[in-house]
């Protein structure tokens, strides 16, 4: 446990000090959200507002996840190795892209209510099912990074592996945000929406948890 | 691997017996489908047949992880590659069959849209495969990636169906000309083909292993 918020530590002071990253994928988002106002004018139907919405956020967690593997270097990597279980290693970097995959999402979500507006949403669907789907895009992309740093190419690699891992749970929440938008939504089908996504985020933690110390070992 | 030929003369026998019985006997009249119901034979034994050669990959994917052997990598590797000729050839006789019931070659159904992800996924992949040239590494990240690939399967076929509140196909929720005319002649054709598509997998995962077993040296004996 102590291990896993201490590496969780280390991961924010990285981000902190190395500021142009996190900087670099606010300034993405923005430019993201511009083109779109440009592209598409000020008044969009509310279908077009999920769906633009949840493309941008997709490309923004590509990012924004893509890069903890890729920037722990092979010696460091060792260096973690001889320290820490790889447990650790990997529920430490979910819980710390989950984290950063919510904060990203919550600002993308202001800056897009800016500029685009918002729809008259369930909130009480819209909200739980953006911060469970933000954890789970997050979780699943730690996982995929961790492939793809394994491997040589690996912008493309992180691309191609990685839409087929998302498109379920981003399926999921455009079903569920569209159904937010035609008013009052009868619990039965919020839990139904909400209990899917979050059947999918623990089967990707547990499979993430099971099978990352196979990438780990060299 | 089981040996002799017997399975393999019994899945071509079953599949010529699908063949030529799939477009012989009587099948009920249903509204829309009509006659192209005999497509049931080809097209849902495809996918049967896709089913079983991941679900093999899967199993020997995780028998990699437990032992480290090279020989079961090939096989799981075999059977996913296998397994995407046999999806390839599902969607090609569901796209020609939806043309002339839809209208269509492709719609945006929940079903299609799950089998060409799941496409996407074991592609995306033999493209992994193809980017690490060391073979235990090779091996054990794609392995890691089939279980992944798997579970997305499994979420396409279980969970996303159940939310979808309807979809094109025939005998999903939604649609009016449903399945339950799949009577007992269907049956006794639908079965045997989709065992015999089965049976013809496993004899091409055989020779693809050999092949590849032939190639990389590894002796599949051990």
């Amino acid at each position: 446990m102590k291990e896993i918020t201490e590496l969780i530590r280390k991961d924010f002071l990285l981000e902190l000090r190395q500021r142009y990253a996190i900087n670099g994928i606010l300034l993405y988002v923005f430019s993201t959200i511009f083109v779109v106002q440009l592209c598409f004018g000020r008044v969009i139907d509310d279908t077009t507002w999920v769906a633009l919405f949840w493309i941008i956020l997709l490309f923004a967690a590509f990012n924004a996840v893509s890069k903890s593997f890729v920037q722990e270097s092979s010696s460091r990597r060792l260096y973690y190795f001889m320290l820490t279980s790889p447990v650790s290693v990997v529920v430490s970097k979910i819980i710390y892209n989950s984290l950063l995959m919510l904060i990203l999402g919550v600002l993308s979500l202001g800056l897009y209510s800016v500029f685009m507006g918002f729809p008259d949403f369930d909130l009480k669907l819209f909200l739980p099912a953006f911060a469970l789907g933000s954890v789970g895009i997050a979780s699943a992309l730690t996982m995929v990074s961790a492939i793809a740093s394994r491997s040589g190419n690996n912008a493309a690699l992180m691309a191609i592996l990685g839409f087929p891992v998302v498109l379920p749970l981003l399926l999921i929440l455009v079903n569920a945000s569209q159904l937010a938008l035609t008013g009052q939504v009868e619990s039965a089908r919020i839990i139904s929406m909400l209990l899917s996504v979050v059947l999918i985020d623990v089967v990707i933690v547990v499979l993430a948890v099971i099978l990352f110390p196979y990438l780990w070992r060299d | 691997m089981i040996k002799g030929m017997w399975w393999k003369m019994l899945g071509l026998l079953l599949v010529l017996y699908s063949i030529i019985a799939g477009l012989l006997i009587d099948v009920p009249a249903l509204p829309v489908i009509h006659q192209t119901i005999r497509n049931l034979f080809y097209h849902v034994s495809m996918w049967f047949a896709m089913f079983v050669m991941l679900g093999t990959s899967l199993v020997y994917s995780i028998r990699y992880l437990s032992g480290f052997k090279i020989k079961d990598d090939l096989i799981a590797s075999g059977a996913v590659y296998t397994g995407i000729f046999f999806g390839t050839l599902g969607l090609l006789t569901g796209m020609v069959w939806a043309k002339f019931t839809w209208g269509d070659f492709w719609t945006n159904d929940p079903q299609l849209n799950g089998a060409a992800v799941s496409m996407m996924a074991y592609l995306a992949y033999a493209i992994l495969r193809g980017s690490i040239d060391e073979t235990a590494m090779r091996a054990r990240i794609s392995a890691v990636y089939n279980i992944f690939a798997f579970m997305l399967l499994v979420i396409f076929l279980g969970v996303l169906p159940r939310l979808a509140d309807s979809s094109l196909h025939p005998g999903k929720g939604g649609n009016s000309s449903t399945m339950e005319g799949l009577d007992l002649t269907m049956r006794m054709v639908f079965y045997p083909a989709a065992i015999g598509w089965i049976l013809i997998g496993f004899w091409l995962l055989q020779i693809h292993v050999r092949k590849r077993a032939l190639i990389q040296g590894v002796n599949l004996k051990k």
